[in-house]
């Protein structure tokens, strides 16, 4: 579903990330982890899109299209879509509005859509403008359940959001993801960074890949991943042999 | 001249690029939602009728020889000599514009419309009376437009407001000019005791100035007065926009809020509200969103001269954030629909109070300007 090969990304000048080759197949859920500031964030920005993320070599080709230069919202219309982790408030604009805008849905399903992640009364205010941490993630997972990208990015769906908003959290993004479905009809594929490892406790990832300093330095199982930089940190991953 | 007028075959006899203009600024021929209705070109009162009981519309000087009393608010909140524009006004001979009369306790949703029509002659001059006793509520769209083939001209505009005793007052001023008119409102409302004032204005076409510092004096307590202004500068536009709000009695309030687009033209965002007297409140909120290089100038002034007021103001001028752009062309919207959805958002000002025709009527004035961003 998404090959990225030999990819170089420039932020302001600088290159943040080297050379990453990344491919993740229709149905599969990989797990992108690795310290603050390590260009995990830069990665998923750089697949979607965003001015800024200067692709100076390498590509990023989706479901048989190579995207590196195609604009934002054709990659979305493509499939490829993303939670984020600190999305901008938008004062004036409900977020009700901002459904309707985004998708041919009408009021109705909107509004029962919105009930799944008990979102209803947030669908009359502004879009993120003194949503909680919480809702933040919920009114993200709204906007995805409206879009049904087949590609999904997350970025820290954890953050911020408490025990109960979590079980919520991810359930939904399960479903998003086709979870319930077996691997051989799933046709839902994501990329999910995270520090916890809480996201997995509600979903099955296939594989993780740990980002040190802009360079991808580890694949391997996920939760095997997640185990050792537990107990001897990302420094052993760096001398890690799955290179 | 008869009072009651109700010949509207002059306004359907208006080309239809002229009366498509005028209905941008609320008028409806048919009046499907208004309950009176006030129509000048230029110097001329074509139409008014007002089928509200308790509410009255009548020329103005018709309205001063009908009331005796009607002549202690003439002149009364404006002052004559205000400037050069009050002082045009007070020497005409023959006073045009409207006056409003909601009787004691009568309350009516349905608007009234005034509209004011600047068609052949060099310069239009109105007065207005808008008076509403105590425990009224009415609302009033306000009309303004200049004929799509006028190319130079001038509107001055009176308007004095009295808000009666537990009275509401909602004036909806919408306007719809030509690159080369120069428009001059002077405006004034007094607002007494536990009565509320809730002012609009939207101009989002092109015109050449429009200069005006409206005054609301709270001189009762529990008064309350809100303006909200919609603006949208073109090229070659200057809008020169002002609200003042003076706190002059206990627990009184008011809040001025604008929303100010520049694609090239020159807005002015003046407000002033003066505390001074005991549990008073006020707040001044003006946004600016800069398009295409032009002059957003916001000029908040908050004054206070006792321990019990409490002003405060927001003012914000920029272009729109690029992450915001992206945001919604992650959710599938291209670069321009991206663009306007959040420009619509800007201008989403919902007005407490403010009844459904009138929001619409501001919705689609937002409309027909949205298409041409």
């Amino acid at each position: 579903m998404l090959d990225i090969s030999d990819l170089h990304v420039e932020v302001d000048g600088t290159e943040k990330l080297h050379d990453i080759n990344l491919h993740i197949g229709q149905g599969e859920t990989h797990i992108l982890m690795g310290p603050n500031g390590s260009g995990k964030s830069t990665l998923l920005k750089a697949i979607m899109g965003f001015g800024g993320y200067t692709i100076t070599s390498g590509s990023i080709v989706f479901k048989g299209t190579d995207i590196t230069r195609m604009p934002i919202h054709e990659r979305a219309h493509l499939g490829i879509g993303m939670m984020f982790q600190h999305p901008p408030a938008i004062s004036g604009l409900k977020l009700g509005k901002l459904l309707t805008a985004t998708s041919h849905l009408g009021s109705d399903a909107i509004e029962a859509l919105a009930q799944t992640v008990n979102m209803e009364r947030f669908l009359a205010r502004d879009t993120n403008v003194g949503f909680s941490g919480g809702e933040i993630k919920r009114s993200e997972v709204l906007q995805l359940k409206v879009q049904q990208p087949d590609f999904l990015m997350l970025d820290e769906p954890e953050s911020g959001v408490d025990l109960e908003n979590m079980g919520l959290m991810g359930k939904e993004i399960a479903n998003l993801l086709e979870k319930d479905v077996h691997i051989v009809n799933r046709r839902k594929s994501g990329l999910i960074i995270t520090h916890t490892g809480y996201i997995l406790d509600y979903l099955e990832a296939d594989q993780g890949h740990v980002l040190i300093d802009g360079r991808i330095r580890c694949h391997g199982n996920p939760r095997e991943i997640l185990r050792v930089v537990k107990e001897k940190g990302y420094g052993e991953c760096l001398r890690c042999k799955q290179m | 001249m008869s009072a009651l007028q109700t010949d509207v075959g002059d306004i359907e006899r208006l080309p239809e690029k002229d009366r498509e203009r005028l209905a941008l600024t609320g008028l409806e021929v048919g009046m499907q939602n208004r309950c009176g209705s006030f129509f000048q070109i230029d110097q001329n009162v074509i139409q008014t009728t007002c089928g509200a009981e308790g509410i009255e519309m009548i020329p103005i000087k018709a309205a001063l020889e009908k009331y005796d009393w009607v002549k202690d608010y003439y002149w009364n909140a404006v002052p004559k000599d205000k400037d050069k524009y009050t002082e045009y006004l007070a020497k005409q001979e023959n006073p045009q514009g409207l006056v409003v009369i909601a009787h004691e306790g009568v309350k009516v949703e349905m608007p009234l419309q005034a509209c004011l029509f600047l068609r052949d002659e060099p310069v239009q001059h109105v007065h207005n009376l808008f008076i509403a006793r105590e425990g009224s509520e009415i609302n009033i769209i306000s009309g303004c437009a200049s004929s799509w083939q006028k190319e130079h001209g001038a509107h001055i505009g009176v308007t004095e407001i009295y808000v009666g005793k537990g009275a509401k007052v909602t004036s909806t001023m919408i306007h719809n000019w030509n690159p080369g008119i120069s428009v001059f409102p002077r405006s004034a409302t007094v607002v007494e005791e536990g009565g509320t004032f809730l002012s609009n204005y939207v101009c989002m076409q092109p015109v050449r100035k429009v200069d005006m510092y409206p005054t609301a004096r709270l001189i009762g307590r529990n008064a309350v007065a809100r303006f909200s202004s919609i603006v949208v500068a073109t090229p070659g536009s200057t809008l020169d926009l002002g609200s003042r709000a003076i706190l002059g009695a206990e627990h009184t309030s008011a809040e001025l809020i604008t929303r100010a687009i520049t694609t090239g033209g020159t807005i002015i965002s003046r407000g002033h509200i003066l505390g001074e007297k005991d549990e008073t409140r006020g707040h001044i909120e003006c946004k600016g969103l800069i398009l295409k290089d032009g002059i957003v100038h916001a000029i908040p002034e908050i004054e206070g001269t006792l321990t019990g007021t409490e002003l405060s103001h927001e003012a914000a001028v920029g272009k729109i954030a690029r992450h915001e752009i992206e945001y919604l062309m992650a959710r599938g919207l291209s670069e321009e629909e991206a663009t306007a959805t959040i420009i619509r958002g800007f201008l989403d000002v919902k007005i407490s109070g403010l009844p459904a025709v009138l929001q619409e009527q501001i919705d689609a004035a937002i409309d027909k300007a949205e298409s041409g961003f």
